[in-house]
């Protein structure tokens, strides 16, 4: 990998992490390709090979129902979500500028009147597409640890 | 008032009926220990798992009924076993591992080793050591294997669900349902082998009962739930009946989906959205199964420790495990059936994306309970209403009505003696 290559790529990982902590959903999407895939699914269903996840979003169009569904439609506790993601491991790049890469995360949660808990830790297994100007997410699958989630997950991780 | 007596100090049922429910059910730890013992541990069949989680001889998965560790095997002749994971030698939960595949069971403290059945098969040195032609130490010679098993559990299979009870003096599950839940249990377990598709895991502030009652309350979702108001799926102007067992512990909720949209019903709701559209419809993508025979969606409570779903083309278990009087852990099930083709499949998966930790409309209820619960703690001497469509306790053909809650209180002071 060109060493270009590798700074903007770790560039696009911390500011994915800004991202979602300022909650500035637009930016999210926009990191995303319009046939893009997100899921978050608990470790377990990931390495028996159960397709369940708790979010399985297959679609742009279903990033954005997720949007509209956070901000309007589900009622929850307000927190505030803070990530910690290490730098990214390659596991493979194509002529036709495709990478595979992971990296490991940690997302605590502070509600109103709280104190920052670990709310959900695992890994980023990414498909991302980069060309001479843009660079984006294909596909991103975060593996969760937790055996439990505290009690709802709202936000994108 | 004194503030000294506004702490129950004995559990009295204030209230003549069950219209009203005293805070002090949500928040006391002796009642809950009650609860384990008279609802979890006693007289009750609870579920365990589905069948397809261990399809093979030797699979086995560990759960729990009540806050009991118990293990659910399958044996070579392909029957279930449900023991629990407690070592008959010094106690130890011996099984660590969530899943998987074993010949027998051995508790690697002193490797006190059981069968599938949970009889005690083996114990190192039980003849001692010999010394100088002396044996010595060992198990003392009246010491009996067969006095020495993992506690075994009854169990109950049918449609692919299992069920078990540690009180071998119980009615079958057949009669544990009553023939009204039965016919809505047969509807979605008719024979066909579950396909397992994975699990959903949460955590929940709150008393276990408070989910129970989540799911005999059909006043919230056309409420609290904006995207169920918005696409039709559940409101207060559905077609719809609520329906419980002779004991009032167990009911369903069912429920055919309407078109959706905008009409006198919702213009008041403040949830409804007129203008909302998905971007992405997939999300309802439903097709209609032979087996629904009707509902689009029927929500099973079996008391005390399972939910039976089925939205649209979503079908899954929630398991309810308590921990304390204060929190339990939600354990969703989703399946599919053997037939399903590839779209099917995909289409059940899709619209899971509505309901577990994250979904657009059970999320709410999750977080719905924790505030119950936080407004319980702070008030114990005080009671909720649950007075909706009258105070009395008898099946509806609406939803406009808290009657399953209140029946299932009724229940629940017998069983408690309060
Ligand atoms: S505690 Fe299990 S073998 Fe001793
Ligand atoms: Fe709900």
């Amino acid at each position: 990998m060109k060493t270009e290559n590798y700074l903007r790529l770790t560039q696009f990982y911390q500011n994915y992490a800004t991202v979602v902590d300022q909650a500035n959903w637009s930016a999210w999407l926009d990191m995303f390709t319009d046939d893009c895939i997100y899921k978050v699914q608990a470790r377990e269903n990931y390495d028996r090979n159960l397709p369940m996840a708790a979010l399985s979003l297959t679609s742009k169009g279903m990033l954005q129902d997720r949007i509209y569904g956070i901000t309007e439609t589900i009622f929850h506790d307000p927190y505030h979500q803070l990530h910690m993601v290490s730098s990214p491991l390659i596991l493979s790049e194509s002529d036709t500028g495709i990478i595979e890469s992971q990296a490991n995360y940690t997302v605590l949660r502070t509600k109103n009147d709280g104190i920052a808990e670990v709310f959900n830790v695992g890994r980023y297994l990414d498909r991302i597409r980069i060309t001479q100007d843009s660079i984006k997410l294909e596909s991103r699958l975060c593996i969760f640890d937790n055996e439990m989630i505290l009690n709802s997950l709202i936000y994108p991780i | 008032m004194s503030h000294e007596n506004r702490i129950p100090m004995t559990h009295v049922w204030e209230h003549e009926d069950t219209s009203r429910i005293p805070f002090w059910a949500y928040t006391d730890e002796d009642i809950h220990k009650q609860e384990l013992e008279r609802l979890f541990y006693r007289n009750h069949w609870c579920y365990v798992g589905l069948e397809a989680e261990i399809p093979q001889p030797g699979d086995f998965k560990r759960t729990v009924i009540g806050e009991r560790s118990v293990i659910m095997v399958r044996h070579e002749d392909n029957s279930i076993y449900v023991v629990e994971n407690v070592c008959a030698h010094r106690g130890m939960r011996f099984c660590r591992e969530k899943h998987g595949n074993t010949k027998s069971f051995t508790c690697p403290y002193h490797q006190w080793n059981y069968d599938l059945e949970g009889n005690l098969q083996g114990v190192p040195f039980r003849r001692g050591v010999k010394q100088e032609g002396k044996a010595k130490g060992g198990m003392p010679k009246d010491f009996k294997t067969s006095d020495h098993g993992l506690t075994k559990l009854l169990v109950a299979e049918r449609g692919g669900v299992v069920f078990a009870s540690f009180d071998h003096d119980i009615e079958s599950l057949e009669d544990f349902l009553g023939p009204t839940m039965l016919s809505y249990f047969d509807r979605m377990f008719n024979g066909r082998k579950l396909t397992l598709l994975g699990y959903n895991k949460q955590r929940i502030p709150g008393n276990w009962k408070l989910m129970q009652e989540n799911i005999k309350d059909p006043y919230h979702p056309g409420l609290l739930h904006t995207w169920f108001v918005t696409f039709g799926l559940w409101r207060a102007d559905n077609r719809s009946e609520l329906k419980m067992d002779q004991h009032f512990r167990h009911a369903a909720m069912i429920s055919t989906r309407g078109s959706g949209g905008k009409d006198t019903q919702t213009t008041n709701v403040s949830s409804f959205k007129e203008s909302m559209q998905l971007n992405d419809p997939s999300f309802l993508d439903v097709e209609v199964e032979p087996w629904w025979d009707g509902p689009t969606a029927v929500m099973m409570t079996l008391f005390p420790s399972v939910i039976l779903q089925q939205q649209v083309n979503s079908v899954s278990t929630r398991h309810i495990q308590p921990n304390g009087h204060g929190s339990f852990d939600f354990v969703w099930t989703h399946f599919g059936y053997e037939d399903d083709t590839p779209e099917m499949t995909e289409r059940r998966l899709r619209q899971a994306n509505l309901f577990g930790p994250a979904g657009f409309v059970s999320a709410d209820d999750g977080e719905v309970i924790e505030f119950s619960q936080q407004g319980f703690e702070q008030k114990p001497f005080h009671r909720s209403l649950a007075e909706l469509g009258g105070k009395e306790i008898e099946d509806t053909d609406h939803m406009v009505s808290e009657t399953l809650i209140r029946g299932m209180y009724a229940y629940w002071r017998k069983v408690m003696g309060v």
